[in-house]
């Protein structure tokens, strides 16, 4: 036997209620985060991701609530991402009941931050969330892929292959890869984009973006990613975390069943 | 009642341990800590910070007092990790409490942390797998115990303790019954329902 594959929905969260639309436009919201979570949960979802957008600092506290209820009811693990900008703020969400904190734009413009929170609470809790796209008008890079930052509306210039590097070498402890070419065509991952990581990155890889059909999950694997991610299929009900697990496991790939319940 | 010792998401196993009926206080104190029925030392991140988080709240003397008056204790991730001899980290090696002999070191696994949901090769004579054998538990570590060097010559009149394994690349320790003295490597809090067997089983084994 061997370590399963994670099946992880991801919950976006705007002030306290669930939202996923195309390309992080034409939102639409899909539900309570917490029923949700729990939802997922007693579905056999491995881990839980929460994209916090909330734009305003005001609306941040309804963030820390959800987050604080939701590590309460649910007994997997929690991800807790968007808008991590300190030390700081790590440390209030994991205080609230995370048990990973997700960075992106933060960390580009201060990568030390990442040293300092792996230091501080260790490489397990610090998630490297990269925006990815291929290099589009003179943009270029050795890699072809640039990492974008607010939602993939802009560009950095900086290679996305060497930035999850750098952060994996500073001690983020796994990579949030997510395709904003793909985000929300549900054409599929980008499996080139999840292999060229794969071979120059040695911490756990999350795949995501442009889930569609099951079939889409086991090449996302089979590219190098230890870890499947999706919202809109899930919160839409086109596919169950089971359908997911079912796919994988006629791939020939580890995953866990759900085999005991308890209470 | 969990030991605040600056490490570890207590809330999380305090709110599992309740969920299988367990009243359960956070605390710092060294008198209630080694007084009170069951003690669980949680722990992530760096060993020498654990280490050294756990004697400013004179840990060790709190567990050995426990021990000596066979009161239980759980130690989960880190919280296993430090019952054993020594932990090296980036080549500084850094002591433990000592209960059991082996060193925490770095895994070989070409991807680390281990992280995910794996399985255990349970030890023959374990309660604390008992019911959830087959299950998968979640693990985030990127040090074990490959080598379990417990003397045990078949004579002893006392039981040895019950180790169950994992394989990531190493295999490595994943749980430990040892009298009233428990732990694990992966965490039992974010383990879904088969941790909270887990949980009950322990809490069982205390009564």
């Amino acid at each position: 036997m061997s370590l399963a594959v994670r099946v992880i929905p991801c919950l976006d969260v705007d002030a306290g209620r669930v939202v996923k639309g195309v390309n992080f436009v034409d939102l639409r919201d899909a539900g309570d985060p917490v029923e949700l979570a729990a939802a997922y949960g007693d579905q056999g979802a491995d881990e839980l991701v929460f994209l916090d957008i909330t734009a305003s600092s005001a609306s941040r506290e309804t963030t820390y609530d959800v987050v604080q209820r939701t590590a309460e009811s649910v007994f997997i693990p929690l991800t807790v991402g968007g808008g991590v900008r300190t030390v700081e703020d790590f440390d209030r969400l994991l205080r609230a009941g995370a048990d990973k904190v997700g960075v992106n734009t933060a960390a580009i413009a201060d990568p030390s931050l990442i040293t300092k929170a792996s230091e501080r609470f260790g490489s397990q809790c610090v998630v490297l969330s990269v925006d990815a796209r291929r290099c589009v008008g003179d943009v270029t890079t050795p890699s072809g892929f640039e990492v974008t930052t607010h939602g993939g509306r802009r560009g950095t210039g900086v290679d996305a292959i060497a930035w999850a590097d750098e952060a994996a070498q500073r001690g983020a402890g796994e990579i949030l890869l997510n395709s904003m070419d793909a985000d929300g065509t549900t054409q599929g991952f980008d499996t080139e984009l999840i292999g060229l990581v794969r071979r120059h990155v040695d911490v756990p890889l999350i795949a995501s973006g442009g889930a569609g059909v099951v079939d889409d999950f086991p090449r996302a694997v089979e590219a190098g990613a230890d870890a499947v991610l999706a919202a809109s299929v899930f919160h839409f009900g086109h596919l169950t975390i089971l359908d997911v697990k079912s796919a994988l496991d006629n791939a020939g790939l580890p995953v866990r069943r759900h085999n005991v319940s308890y209470g | 009642m969990v030991l605040d010792y600056g490490s570890g998401n207590l809330r999380s196993v305090q709110r599992a341990l309740e969920r299988v009926g367990a009243n359960v206080e956070i605390t710092s104190d060294a008198t209630s800590a080694a007084s009170c029925d069951a003690l669980v030392v949680p722990g992530v991140g760096a060993y020498a910070s654990c280490m050294a988080g756990l004697t400013a709240v004179r840990g060790e003397s709190i567990i050995d007092a426990r021990l000596a008056g066979g009161r239980p204790v759980l130690g989960i991730c880190v919280g296993l990790q430090i019952l054993f001899s020594a932990g090296v980290e980036h080549g500084t090696r850094t002591a433990g409490l000592g209960q059991w002999p082996g060193t925490v070191e770095r895994l070989s696994a070409p991807v680390l942390p281990h992280m995910g949901w794996n399985t255990i090769d349970v030890g023959e004579g374990s309660t604390l797998f008992a019911g959830v054998e087959s299950e998968r538990f979640y693990f985030v570590h990127s040090y074990g115990v490959v080598s379990w060097d417990f003397p045990d010559d078949g004579r002893s009149a006392m039981k040895p303790p019950v180790a169950s394994w994992c394989t990531y690349t190493d295999r490595f320790v994943a749980a430990v019954e040892n009298g009233p003295l428990v732990a694990t490597q992966f965490h039992p809090e974010k383990s879904g329902d088969a941790g909270a067997y887990i949980l009950e089983n322990w809490l069982t084994s205390l009564r």
